[in-house]
């Protein structure tokens, strides 16, 4: 089974259960997590159930499309149910089914795996999952976000496509996975893989790239005193992003390293606030949607 | 007695394997200690625990609580009764209250007053009336971590998926988040089905037949069982290794075993490296063959069964192949940097804030251990070592295998010193400077080893101190509570004649010049000072000496604890002895007049009497002997040479008079007790220590 196919087979799954299909943010970010359609929407009372495919840039993983393992950006399918179903690990080992990952012949376990991200104020409790000792999915149940409680609890589910993909095509060079017949992940990724490579590592302009982070706070900050969640938040996902390529490029020292990750936390954290604020101002509009659907009943 | 057997069973999602044996143990506490308050007897009770399910078998329980026969007091007799000797309102308020009526009062006497009783009859429960309180029970388990789900608001380990409670076949009626109990639980989650518990003696064997091994100890001898048939058909040996068999066993409910093997070009990598990397990712044994070298091969544990374990090892190998191509690509860059390439980046790499980068630490850990090396009388070549050894400690921390298994800290630093030429003592020192790395470790073997990691571990204490970082309850981020053991037990071991103050003192030299404490000097020795001293008096007492004499033998400060530890047996002995209560009364009064004043000299001309004369010569030819055998560990010696003052200060005292009016003459008299002070000081503060003789005696 080929990429592309994983990602449709995974989108048929997702939908069935009510998900909303979303396409990738247009804001660069080093997870699916990051997307708003998570780290905000998982936030309150609402329900939430979604699903999409994340281009995720990791700009120290970069290895000039060398490596067989590791990418700059590689993609992540991402899963968020609010509140968390009971059967949500049956539904997840059925998608594997639906991928051609029959149980009975492999050994899968869910391995205790607390997720934390200090950057973003959150924290859950889960598992990576194991296919034959092989990393292939992350599983959390969000228990704080932003600094703010999680409630109700939302279950993510983060699948590493080209992990899962290597398994399934039974490759052991990324660069050699089909992503639909007769087309790789090489031929569509290889040069950007180099390029973004170069550039991070020894191209990019630190000064610039320093200004920019503040600029991007300040631009933050202000959008946020204006109660404009959405665009602020952006402009955090973009902090975060120079961030990392400045902390690739190995030009932030230790102590500096925990003050810039501060800064980013302290952002993230208003925005968490703003967002419940603004969406309560709102009156919680797709919660009532489903109180609705309740009465319908 | 009728009895019953009960099954609770709670289902839930993969809890994680390092909780699950302290969980177990807290069912079973908890679950006797119910049964006791609830007052149902039982026969047995038996716990079980997989990483999806914890449950509980009871055996042969009561069907009902003994009926129970009480007396109530109530008032004294004098209040029950009126003038009249009439019941009074307070006793048939009593009464009532116990739901009897006034006539069913008696008398009895307790401590010579008369009070009113009734006897109280209660008729016991049934069980089945009591059962549904074992939720209480279940909410009661504590987790190190709990979570959230759904809607709820329970904190717990993982999800409840289900709940099974079964008083014999009929259902124990009870609700915990959402989840009603049931008679049905769930197999292996792929092998097994969802089947109906018929009776809970059977609960183990229905388990059992859906692929699920329900108690912990039986998986894991089927481990072991596995691995030594995997031992014995290859020909290998699989060392034993408890922690990983213990997590194996909790990771999986239908345990197969089976082995995978890599490419041979792997085993160029230090195997150490590679035991890590196969133990910590991936939870796999290491393979040995019979002169105990490393194989090509792994040894997992699938949770299934023993079908298609080919595409599974298939799997795992392919994994392994991924995480050692890391491990040799690391193995290979890392020796490309040179060592001096590495001590440049340790520039950059912070210690504490306060305390500078991890560069700044090498250069005062060198020094100490320059110092050190000359406080314990090292030669040449080995002091050269033991500083080359701590200039370069820490230059494997920037390499990449100990960026990726932190575990490996001075185990790859000895490998790499050695590839880039370093001598063999050189080369151990590096890994030895961290030992011993928790309780029970092996300590430094060699003399360069322990010094350094003596230097090593002083700067961080004292540094730490220095800066306000004083460990307090669970909070000890910097390990200084261990560290500290570490020094005291490697001065033990190696039987070094110095104390904690003079390596205070040497640390203090090194650190006052750089200004980073934020303490003041004296703050930081008295903090240091009581530090240690905590640390060798929980030492003195594991080996069973009491705190009296603990507190004796410490009163002139921390050296070698073999010589100390023998200094206290020996006390401890003495004083069960007639013979010690005159010694000790000799040097109590030479204590409490010593505090009058303070050594200023002696001069024997100022001398009047014949026994203060005889006293100065005898504290003068035993002094030199004495310091000899202290300094030689000689317990037993050095004690009877104090013993040999006794007379002559008894002696001194009945015909002297220290606090004479001339001042002159009383100043002489207080020097030369604060001298004889000093001296017993040495071997320990006699005036602490308790009179046990009458209690032996």
């Amino acid at each position: 089974m080929n990429i592309q196919e994983m990602i449709l087979t995974l989108q048929k799954h997702w939908s069935d259960q009510n998900c909303i299909l979303m396409q990738a943010y247009d804001v660069e970010k080093g997870a699916g997590t990051m997307s708003p359609m998570t780290l905000l929407r998982s936030l309150g009372p609402e329900p939430w159930n979604v699903a999409y495919v994340e281009p995720s840039r990791r700009p120290a993983d970069g290895r000039y499309g060398q490596n067989p393992n590791r990418l700059y950006q590689h993609h992540q399918f991402q899963v968020i149910m609010k509140p968390s179903p009971d059967n949500i690990q049956d539904l997840y080992l059925d998608s594997l089914k639906k991928l051609g990952i029959d149980p009975l012949q492999h050994d899968i376990r869910f391995v205790e795996d607390n997720w934390e991200n200090p950057t973003l104020g959150a924290a859950g409790l889960g598992w990576e999952v194991w296919l034959d000792g092989m990393e292939i999915t992350q599983f959390t149940y969000f228990q704080q976000i932003g600094g703010l409680e999680a409630k109700p609890v939302a279950v993510e589910i983060t699948y590493g496509m080209e992990r899962l993909a290597s398994y399934i095509q039974d490759k052991e060079n990324v660069f050699e996975l089909e992503w639909t017949d007769g087309v790789t992940v090489g031929d569509i990724f290889y040069q950007p893989e180099w390029e973004h490579s170069k550039y991070t590592f020894e191209e990019s302009n630190t000064t610039m790239l320093f200004d920019l982070f503040t600029t991007y706070e300040q631009e933050a900050k202000q959008t946020m005193e204006k109660g404009l969640v959405f665009p602020a938040y952006d402009y955090v996902l973009k902090c975060s992003h120079t961030f990392n390529l400045l902390d690739a490029k190995g030009v932030i020292s230790v102590t500096e390293r925990t003050a810039y990750i501060g800064r980013v936390r302290n952002l993230a954290r208003a925005i968490a606030k703003l967002y419940v604020e603004e969406r309560e101002r709102l009156g919680f509009p797709m919660l009532k949607e489903e109180g609705k659907q309740n009465e319908n009943n | 007695m009728k009895t019953t057997n009960i099954l609770f069973e709670i289902g839930l999602e993969e809890m994680p394997a390092r909780f699950l044996d302290d969980t177990e143990k807290q069912l079973h506490v908890k679950t006797i200690e119910w049964l006791d308050s609830v007052r149902l007897p039982y026969q047995k009770v038996e716990t079980f625990v997989t990483p999806r399910r914890l449950a509980v078998v009871i055996e042969g329980l009561a069907t009902k609580q003994e009926d129970m026969e009480e007396e109530a007091r109530g008032p004294a007799k004098k209040i029950a009764l009126d003038q009249e000797g009439n019941w009074s309102k307070a006793a048939i308020g009593f009464s009532k209250g116990q739901g009897k009526a006034a006539d069913d009062i008696y008398f009895k006497t307790i401590k010579d007053t008369e009070y009113a009783f009734v006897k109280k009859y209660t008729e016991g429960k049934t069980a089945d009336q009591l059962l549904s309180g074992f939720k209480d029970v279940i909410l009661s388990l504590t987790f190190p971590k709990n979570m959230r789900w759904s809607n709820g608001s329970l904190r717990f380990i993982r999800p409840i998926r289900w709940l099974v409670a079964l008083n014999d076949q009929t259902i124990i009626p009870f609700e915990i988040a959402g989840v009603k109990t049931s008679n049905q639980t769930y197999g292996h989650r792929f092998l097994g089905g969802k089947v109906v518990v018929d009776n809970p003696l059977n609960y183990e064997e229905l388990l059992n037949s859906q692929y699920v091994i329900a108690d912990a100890k039986k998986r894991k001898a089927l481990i072991k069982e596995q691995i030594k048939e995997l031992e014995k058909t290859n020909g290998w040996i699989i060392p034993e290794d408890q922690e990983l068999l213990e997590e194996v066993s909790q990771l999986v409910e239908y345990p197969t075993a089976f082995f995978g093997s890599f490419s041979q070009e792997f085993l160029t990598i230090p195997k150490e490296a590679l035991i890590t990397s196969m133990k910590e990712h991936q939870r796999y044994f290491p393979v040995l063959n019979n002169e105990g070298e490393l194989l090509q091969y792994f040894v997992a544990v699938r949770n299934g069964n023993d079908q298609h374990l080919n595409t599974v090892a298939k799997g795992n190998e392919k994994v392994l192949k991924a995480r050692l191509s890391d491990a040799m690509f690391f193995y290979q860059e890392d020796q490309k940097q040179s060592i001096e390439q590495n001590l440049k980046k340790l520039e950059r790499m912070v210690f504490q804030e306060s305390l500078g980068t991890i560069s700044d630490k090498v250069n005062r850990v060198v020094k100490l251990t320059s110092k050190l090396a000359d406080l314990i009388g090292a030669d040449n070549s080995t002091k050269e070592n033991a500083v080359r050894a701590a200039q370069i400690s820490k230059f494997d921390l920037v390499t990449n295998m100990v960026n990726e298994f932190t575990k490996l800290q001075g185990v790859m630093g000895e490998k790499y010193a050695s590839l880039f030429g370093e001598n063999e003592h050189v080369a151990k020192a590096i890994n030895e400077h961290y030992m011993p790395r928790h309780a029970n470790d092996a300590l430094p073997q060699t003399t360069e080893g322990a010094i350094v990691s003596v230097a090593d571990k002083l700067d961080t204490i004292i540094g730490c101190i220095s800066v306000g970082i004083i460990p307090t309850g669970s909070q000890d981020p910097y390990a200084l509570r261990r560290q500290a053991m570490g020094v005291l037990q490697i001065l033990q071991d190696k039987n070094w004649s110095i104390t904690i103050e003079e390596l205070l003192n040497v640390t203090q030299d090194i650190h006052q010049p750089l200004e980073i404490a934020t303490n003041t000097k004296e703050e930081v020795n008295q903090s240091v000072s009581a530090f240690f001293y905590a640390r060798a008096a929980y030492i003195l007492k594991e080996e069973g000496i009491e705190q009296d004499i603990i507190e004796a033998v410490l009163a002139n400060g921390i050296a070698n604890l073999t010589f100390t530890i023998e200094k206290a047996q020996l006390l401890a002995e003495k004083r069960q002895q007639d013979s010690f209560k005159p010694v000790q009364e000799a040097f109590v009064r030479v204590i409490n007049l010593a505090k009058k004043g303070k050594d200023t000299g002696v001069n024997i001309d100022l001398f009047e009497n014949k026994q203060e004369q005889e006293l100065y010569e005898r504290y003068e030819e035993i002094k030199k002997m004495f310091m000899k055998q202290i300094q030689l560990f000689e317990a037993n010696e050095a004690m009877m040479s104090l013993e040999e003052l006794t007379d002559s200060i008894h002696a001194f005292f009945d015909h002297t008079m220290v606090m004479t009016d001339n001042e002159a003459v009383k100043k002489n008299r207080i020097s030369l007790l604060n001298q004889i002070e000093s001296l017993m000081l040495e071997f320990a503060d006699l005036s602490k220590i308790e009179w046990k003789q009458q209690f032996s005696s």
